[in-house]
């Protein structure tokens, strides 16, 4: 596979070359359509963890995997199912390993929460929140040690941004001048608490007092996300050091979809669809040919069912195995039971 | 032949692995001034890249290790105390020893972690003073606690080559032992697998770290009226039950000596197995900290606190009296 292949290519979009906007309508919509299933999966009883939805935040996700190479890195977080499609992760494999078949990326050990997909150089997703970015940090400086111009994004939430390993990645980054891009994916909600009730200062103004350029930017429109990312990206390839990137977005599920039944009440109905309204759905859609739209559309729904139907039909897992992969050394544990 | 301490030890398997393998580099708080005495020499053979001074972010620098290791080095990095090991645990047990499992073995961590300064020092105080190394056996983490120069060169190589992270704790009251030996002959020694220091056929001591050489005076000085066999298992995690199992099954009877905290300390963890799984006939005796910690402000205080050869005497003749 080429070092530019994502989502489109998934999607098995033979033929002609899609332009920027049809790509990224795509990507998002591939999102979009994978979220929503999930939610049907998790509601069947398919996907056991819950999940937690990033329907609402796909063009973050978009525009960032547009703005990468295949061998860049990426640490993605619990919320994580788009930066993974965005980056080249196979839908199939994805539902698989949600749903703990043998067939999962991670054979079903990172689940919903933790995916990480090294063929596509998806490093992990911590849930420890805010860890991906020391992470990530460390990623840069070996990489560029090694002397390729490889790059490493850590992309996390509002929530964060308070917390102290992460600001100490901030200072190692920008003390070492690392090839890394850190992207705060700012949905004003840290589960249930409000950006405005955790955040003194501001989101970017973290990164600048460690001098790190930041910018925040619109997280609903696709283009102004890859363009961001592309000049950050640029930066870091270029031996010019870490950059912080704020995009304002907004998850229209709850944090998890155990909201379906909490009937938690921390945001106001009327917020919800006022950010909806500027759904990135239609915003990318709007950019489109009507005909290429729909037949976007028919091929992204032909995606997620084979996707959901390789998941549904692969093995589960044995039982015996409850203790494979914990070690690479392939190190085997003592059961619980004495004498077992 | 030469002599070799415990801390030049330590100084000389990092060296020599840094030689062979450039993917090993040494991160830590004031190691470029050598301060812990492990990287003497380190900064003028290998340069600033390969040994990294770091600010005081434990928590950012561990977890920015596990990157390095995630993009295919070995690192090593070094704390100076061990309270800080308690600030990364979560970044040691629950990131990076986590990585394996959760990448379904997509991806390793080969990271150790150096703790040149294990234990109590005379009054440094409450929070200079723990051996935390059961917790990280407790969530699976590989440990290990050599009690000798040769053991502490042998195991930080294996450490360090090894595909998992891996915490090696130097404990202070070690740092003073010395060995004769022949450079040459110095090797890797294998996680998991236990060493007998003395053969005896009355009773098994298990003893780690600095305690091994306590243990061994003691079955020097009871010679003549007992025959103690003293078991060093070097890794705590994985054990050598393998190695105890065969001890005790010679002797019958077990006393542990562990300078770490009694409750779910490692000594409970070896009696404990050992009740179950292996020939005991009489009821075996821990010598260890009390349940919680040392106080560390005042030697008076805190020796009594800490195991000691007179405990582990009193212990051994305990266990010879007992019988099932």
């Amino acid at each position: 596979m080429d070092e530019q292949a994502g989502a489109a290519e998934q999607a098995g979009a033979a033929g002609q070359p899609e332009s920027l906007q049809e790509d990224l309508y795509r990507t998002i919509a591939l999102i979009r359509r994978f979220e929503e299933r999930s939610i049907e999966l998790v509601r069947s009883g398919d996907i056991v963890s819950g999940i937690h939805p990033c329907i609402g935040q796909e063009a973050v996700a978009a525009g960032i995997g547009a703005a990468l190479r295949r061998d860049d890195v990426m640490m993605a977080n619990h919320r994580g199912h788009g930066h993974l499609l965005a980056k080249g992760t196979d839908p199939g494999r994805l539902f698989a390993e949600m749903m703990g078949r043998a067939t999962g990326i991670a054979h079903g050990r990172g689940g919903s929460f933790h995916p990480s997909d090294l063929s596509v150089n998806v490093y992990g997703s911590t849930g420890t929140v805010g860890h991906g970015a020391p992470m990530a940090a460390g990623v840069a400086w070996a990489l560029a040690r090694s002397g390729t111009d490889r790059i490493a994004i850590s992309i996390f939430g509002d929530g964060a941004v308070n917390q102290g390993a992460l600001l100490e990645s901030f200072n190692l980054a920008s003390l070492w001048q690392v090839p890394a891009v850190f992207v705060c994916e700012n949905n004003l909600y840290a589960t249930t608490l409000p950006v405005q009730d955790a955040v003194a200062g501001s989101i970017t103004g973290r990164a600048e007092a460690f001098g790190i350029p930041a910018a925040s930017h619109d997280g609903m429109d696709p283009e102004v996300v890859l363009e961001a990312t592309a000049g950050a990206v640029a930066r870091a390839r270029s031996g010019g050091g870490p950059s912080f990137l704020e995009f304002k977005t907004y998850r229209y599920e709850g944090h998890h979809t155990f909201e379906l039944t909490a009937g938690l009440h921390y945001r106001d109905p009327e917020e919800v669809a006022q950010w909806r309204s500027r759904d990135p759905l239609e915003l990318a859609g709007s950019r489109i040919p009507a005909d290429r739209r729909k037949q976007i559309d028919e091929e992204v729904e032909i995606v997620i069912d084979t996707a959901s139907r390789f998941a549904l039909d692969s093995p589960r897992l044995d039982p015996a195995e409850g203790l494979d992969y914990l070690y690479s050394s392939g190190l085997r544990l003592r059961s619980g039971v004495s004498g077992g | 032949m030469p002599y070799l301490s415990y801390l030049r030890a330590i100084n000389r398997a990092l060296g020599d692995e840094m030689e062979r393998d450039p993917a090993v580099f040494l991160m830590g708080e004031d190691v470029r001034e050598a301060l812990t005495n492990t990287t003497i020499g380190l900064l003028k053979r290998f340069g600033p890249e390969r040994i990294i001074e770091t600010p005081l972010s434990e928590q950012g620098f561990t977890d920015f290790a596990t990157g390095a290791a995630l993009a295919g080095l070995r690192p090593i990095v070094e704390y100076q105390i061990p309270f800080l090991l308690l600030l990364v645990f979560e970044q040691i047990a629950n990131q990076a020893n986590k990585v394996s499992l959760m990448s379904g073995g997509q991806a390793r961590v080969p990271v150790t972690y150096l703790l040149p300064a294990a234990g109590w020092r005379p009054a440094w105080g409450a929070q200079h003073s723990d051996q935390p190394y059961p917790m990280f056996g407790h969530f699976g983490v590989k440990t290990v606690l050599p009690a000798t120069p040769v053991d502490a060169y042998g195991l930080l190589v294996t450490a360090i080559r090894d595909d998992d992270p891996v915490v090696v704790f130097a404990p202070i009251a070690a740092h003073k032992v010395q060995e004769n030996v022949v450079f040459a002959d110095l090797a890797p020694v294998p996680l998991g697998v236990g060493r007998v220091h003395r053969e005896g056929a009355d009773v098994t001591v298990v003893a780690v770290g600095h305690c091994v050489h306590d243990a061994l005076a003691v079955a020097q000085d009871m010679a003549e009226e007992i025959s103690v066999e003293v078991f060093d298992p070097r890794t705590l995690y994985p054990f050598d039950w393998d190695g105890l199992a065969a001890s005790l099954e010679k002797t019958g009877r077990l006393v542990v000596m562990d300078d770490s905290n009694r409750f779910c300390g490692l000594a409970a963890e070896v009696l404990a197995t050992a009740a179950e799984e292996m020939r005991l006939v009489a009821p075996p005796r821990r010598v260890t900290r009390p349940d919680s910690a040392v106080l560390g402000c005042v030697p008076e205080l805190d020796l009594p606190l800490q195991p000691d050869r007179g405990q582990l005497a009193v212990a051994i003749k305990e266990v010879l009296k007992g019988a099932r």
